[in-house]
């Protein structure tokens, strides 16, 4: 039997891959991506809650985390290209000033 | 017995595929290997029977959140691959510490919930409204354009300002 319990410890460990993720790699691309595994951790928590409750509300807000990521995806990628024109990496640990 | 072994399947195959995104050395690999975690997550909702997610996890994020990141990675040409250089103040232990400290809060929380269960949900699913719909997509949609009209036009207008941003951000001179 499968238990929202099984869904939350899923969740939990998908979410730990992505904080590892955003803390150990140094490719800020990787890091966009970590934070997308989050992002879907959240989900798989809201959507089966929203199963266990039969109560369509947590699909409708995983909608809405859905398309904050779509928003957050287009900015970021926008920002790392514009960084890249003009300092020719990705690497956050060069990313060190605020202008130049 | 079958949900279950559905349920395993997919959700190794998720974790499988989440470690190889962040472990692979190779940033279009990484790219690929999270368009097949985003499908595994999909048959995750089909699932948990929400179909219409699932039509939306691999529209919007395997259709097009991930060729917006392999244009990136394309365009990026890099010679010179970012884990290359290495920072001498770069402290790798201390951000394993800090993901480690997360992982124990999550496993207490995991850890209490199992010893003290809440109690029984019944009010709170006695109190989900009766909508007269069949069907999962229907029944999305008209709490989308009932109960949350508001905040789904809040996010079609943040999903615009996004689009501007990023053409501001992304093109060379206005």
């Amino acid at each position: 039997m499968i238990t929202p319990t099984h869904y939350m410890l899923l969740s939990a460990a998908l979410f730990m891959i992505g904080v590892i993720g955003v803390m150990v790699r140094r490719n800020i691309i990787i890091i966009f991506m970590s934070i997308e595994l989050i992002l879907n951790a959240v989900n798989i928590n809201l959507i089966a809650f929203s199963a266990q409750l039969q109560n369509a509300v947590g699909q409708v807000f995983a909608i809405f985390v859905i398309a904050v990521a779509a928003a957050e995806a287009a900015v970021g990628l926008g920002i790392i290209l514009a960084f890249y024109r003009n300092k020719e990496t990705v690497n956050i640990d060069e990313m060190n000033l605020m202008r130049w | 017995m079958g949900e279950a072994i559905a349920f395993y399947f997919i959700s190794a195959c998720i974790l499988g595929f989440a470690v190889l995104v962040i472990t692979t050395k190779d940033t279009v690999h990484s790219v690929l290997f999270l368009v097949l975690d985003f499908l595994f997550v999909a048959a995750l909702y089909v699932l948990l029977g929400a179909q219409f997610l699932a039509a939306i996890q691999i529209l919007v994020y395997a259709g097009g959140i991930v060729v917006l990141y392999l244009f990136v990675v394309m365009l990026v040409n890099l010679k010179r691959p970012p884990e290359a250089h290495s920072d001498p103040h770069r402290q790798t232990k201390w951000g394993f510490a800090l993901s480690v400290a997360v992982l124990v809060e999550l496993s207490a929380v995991a850890a209490y919930s199992v010893a003290s269960p809440s109690p029984p949900l019944a009010a709170a699913v006695a109190a989900a409204p009766s909508i007269p719909v069949t069907g999962n997509t229907e029944e999305v949609g008209w709490l989308l354009y009932t109960s949350y009209l508001i905040p789904f036009e809040i996010a079609s207008m943040l999903l615009l300002v996004a689009m501007i941003g990023a053409i501001v951000l992304a093109k060379r001179e206005l």
